[in-house]
């Protein structure tokens, strides 16, 4: 009951949650490294969005072990073939993102919103 | 050779892109000519592929011979095919526009531009023809992420734009994934033409209306929709001037297409959220248009008065979605080419004129008409357009819209397009007054500059004159052969194939 409760409901709330999170702390924290890390926030509640999609109770690899034992029996390996993509999208973002903090870091010398728009103002 | 059309149009951009870092130790005038071939085929590809789809309808091309739902589709139909032509003319010009943007570059400086610049490519068209909604997200992070790196490379001011674009835009992408997923989730397929089918009897349950408006929010932080724009104006003006021409011409084009895509093409706009959708869309992108011009009449930078007027200018495009009817639709798409061919212009414009002078101020541009008529006449042109007299293209997209919602008695948006025409002529005319008509005065008009001499005698570089030339004209033969590109290209871009 609770299981059942937990896997069909609760888990889609803390995704939810999850992912609110990354657009909350990109709004309100001030470091932009800060801002970085909700973005992977966010990203990877998608992804849990998208494995707990795939994910089913009992069922076991895609994987022919023993001949074929049926759909039924086995989670769907799409999701997880598509957040492999994900994975590797959202790595390259935030290369891309630290790359150009190095570069924010060198031209300021400051990686907090206030003070580095005020020292761009001036 | 004729039949892969489909996968040469994103193959050779990308394969070139990945060359070009490695082609530039050699030589940076090689990377230049093999990115200008490489994108002359893309727009050869492009036109092929369009003759092809309106003499025989859509193109389904199936990656690996593999079949969809299985395999990934390219399906270009007339729309994707019009799109394809358009994105590759317009940043086949920006490519040409870009070698004196990157003269004074190092050679691997000019490798990774170019190699930058043919990924955006590749990713946009990408997103055009694939018939995947998976993939598009793929693609849609492809052009993105080269995008930012594009902008960054303005200078000073330009990494933190970028950074502030790339943060946004992530948003928008993951929004847009968290769509696909509550889609894949109830229909179990990823193809579009399958899915259109399958969503049929679930219009109305939570997820797909969940789906549908991560789906609009996260392409309309992409299209700079009204209150989701807050990336647009740094990005703009700050990026370097081909990168500004292609992210106002192209970049916010491309999204409002996957929007008309997923909700006509896909969930199929009939009765339910999808139409609740559409009437958010066109109401923010009414505010749109008249905040972005409201905003551009406050601004005194050539490029950031084009940067909020583009994000008017994409609002007309969303009123055309929201609007619906053939008359509107016919708008969008016609505002889309027309846009991005005289936006394009006057951002190359605007960066001709910083060339000339040093000066992106528009006050402090005066008379620039006399050292520049060509450049500025096709301004004159492009500008014209863009408040809307006849005989240019941008005239006509508004004439239809205003006809739609018209049809659709949607008054509030004739009065906003009207209106918004109105706002145009004044800071278009702003600038032509500065630029045309206003004298310097006495100690100003002494320190005279000193004068640039092109090789060829002209008036600008001719890789700077002749991408100019072509657009300004373009807008010309836009406006007046209007109703052949209608009758023979757009009507067989709507849903269902026109009327």
């Amino acid at each position: 009951m609770i299981k059942e409760m937990l896997s069909s409901r609760v888990i889609y709330w803390l995704i939810l949650v999850m992912f609110m999170l990354g657009p909350f702390g990109m709004i309100l924290q001030k470091n932009l490294v800060k801002k970085i890390m909700a973005m992977n926030v966010m990203q990877v509640a998608v992804i849990a969005f998208f494995l707990v999609l795939g994910q089913k109770e009992g069922a076991t690899l895609p994987i022919e072990i023993q001949g074929l034992m049926g759909a039924v029996n086995y989670i769907n390996p799409l999701p997880h073939a598509l957040m492999l993509t994900a994975i590797v999208v959202s790595l390259s973002i935030t290369g891309v993102a630290l790359a150009l903090l190095l570069l924010v870091q060198k031209q300021y010398g400051e990686l907090e919103e206030d003070e580095l728009i005020r020292r761009m103002n001036q | 050779m004729m039949e892969q059309l489909p996968a040469l149009l994103i193959l050779i951009p990308l394969l070139t892109a990945l060359a070009s870092p490695l082609l530039s130790y050699l030589s940076g005038r090689l990377v230049r000519c093999t990115a200008l071939a490489a994108l002359l085929a893309a727009v050869f590809c492009a036109v092929g592929i369009l003759t092809r789809v309106l003499s025989e309808g859509t193109w389904h091309y199936r990656f690996g011979g593999w079949e969809p739902p299985w395999g990934i589709e390219y399906a270009v139909d007339p729309l994707a095919g019009a799109l394809a032509v358009l994105i590759t003319f317009i940043n086949f010009m920006a490519l040409i526009y870009a070698k004196t943007e990157m003269e004074d570059a190092t050679r691997t400086k000019k490798g990774v531009f170019y190699a930058l610049f043919l990924l955006t490519t590749a990713g946009l068209l990408g997103m055009t023809v694939t018939g995947d909604v998976f993939n598009l997200y793929v693609f849609l992070e492809i052009s993105s992420l080269s995008t930012y790196a594009l902008i960054a490379s303005g200078g000073k001011r330009a990494i933190f734009a970028a950074f502030r674009y790339l943060i946004i835009g992530t948003v928008g992408g993951t929004f847009y994934l968290l769509g696909v997923g509550y889609l894949y989730a109830v229909t179990g397929t990823l193809n579009m033409a399958d899915m259109a089918v399958k969503i049929q009897p679930l219009l109305n349950t939570p997820a797909v209306i969940v789906a549908i408006a991560s789906i609009v929010a996260g392409m309309g932080i992409k299209m700079a929709l009204f209150p989701l724009h807050g990336w647009l104006p740094d990005a703009h003006t700050y990026a370097p001037t081909p990168i500004s021409a292609i992210i106002s011409g192209i970049m916010i084009k491309v999204p409002a297409y996957v929007i008309f895509r997923m909700l006509y093409f896909v969930i199929g706009a009939g009765e339910g959220p999808v139409q609740q959708a559409l009437t958010v869309i066109g109401c923010i992108g009414a505010a749109g248009i008249i905040h972005g011009s409201i905003m551009a009449i406050a601004q005194k930078e050539f490029k950031r008065i084009l940067a909020y007027s583009s994000m008017a200018q994409i609002g007309y495009v969303a009123v055309g979605l929201s609007i619906g009817n053939v008359y509107g639709l016919i708008g969008a798409l016609f505002h889309v080419l027309n846009h991005a061919v005289m936006k394009s212009c006057l951002f190359m414009v605007a960066g001709a004129v910083k060339w000339r002078t040093g000066e992106y101020r528009i006050d402090k541009i005066m008379q620039v008409s006399k050292k520049l008529p060509l450049t500025m006449f096709a301004f004159l042109v492009a500008a014209f357009s863009m408040v809307g007299l006849p005989p240019t293209a941008g005239f006509f997209s508004k004439w239809y819209l205003v006809l739609g919602a018209f049809e659709a008695g949607k008054w509030p948006f004739i009065v906003v397009i009207i209106l918004s025409g109105l706002l145009n002529a004044v800071y278009f005319f702003r600038i032509i007054e500065n630029t045309f008509l206003r004298k310097k005065e006495g100690a100003e008009a002494e320190a005279e500059e000193k004068e640039i001499q092109t090789a060829t005698g002209l008036e600008l570089p001719l890789t700077m004159l002749v991408p100019i030339l072509i657009l300004g004209a373009g807008v010309l033969i836009i406006g007046v052969s209007n109703q052949q590109i209608i009758s023979q290209v757009i009507q067989y871009a709507l849903p269902g194939g026109g009327f």
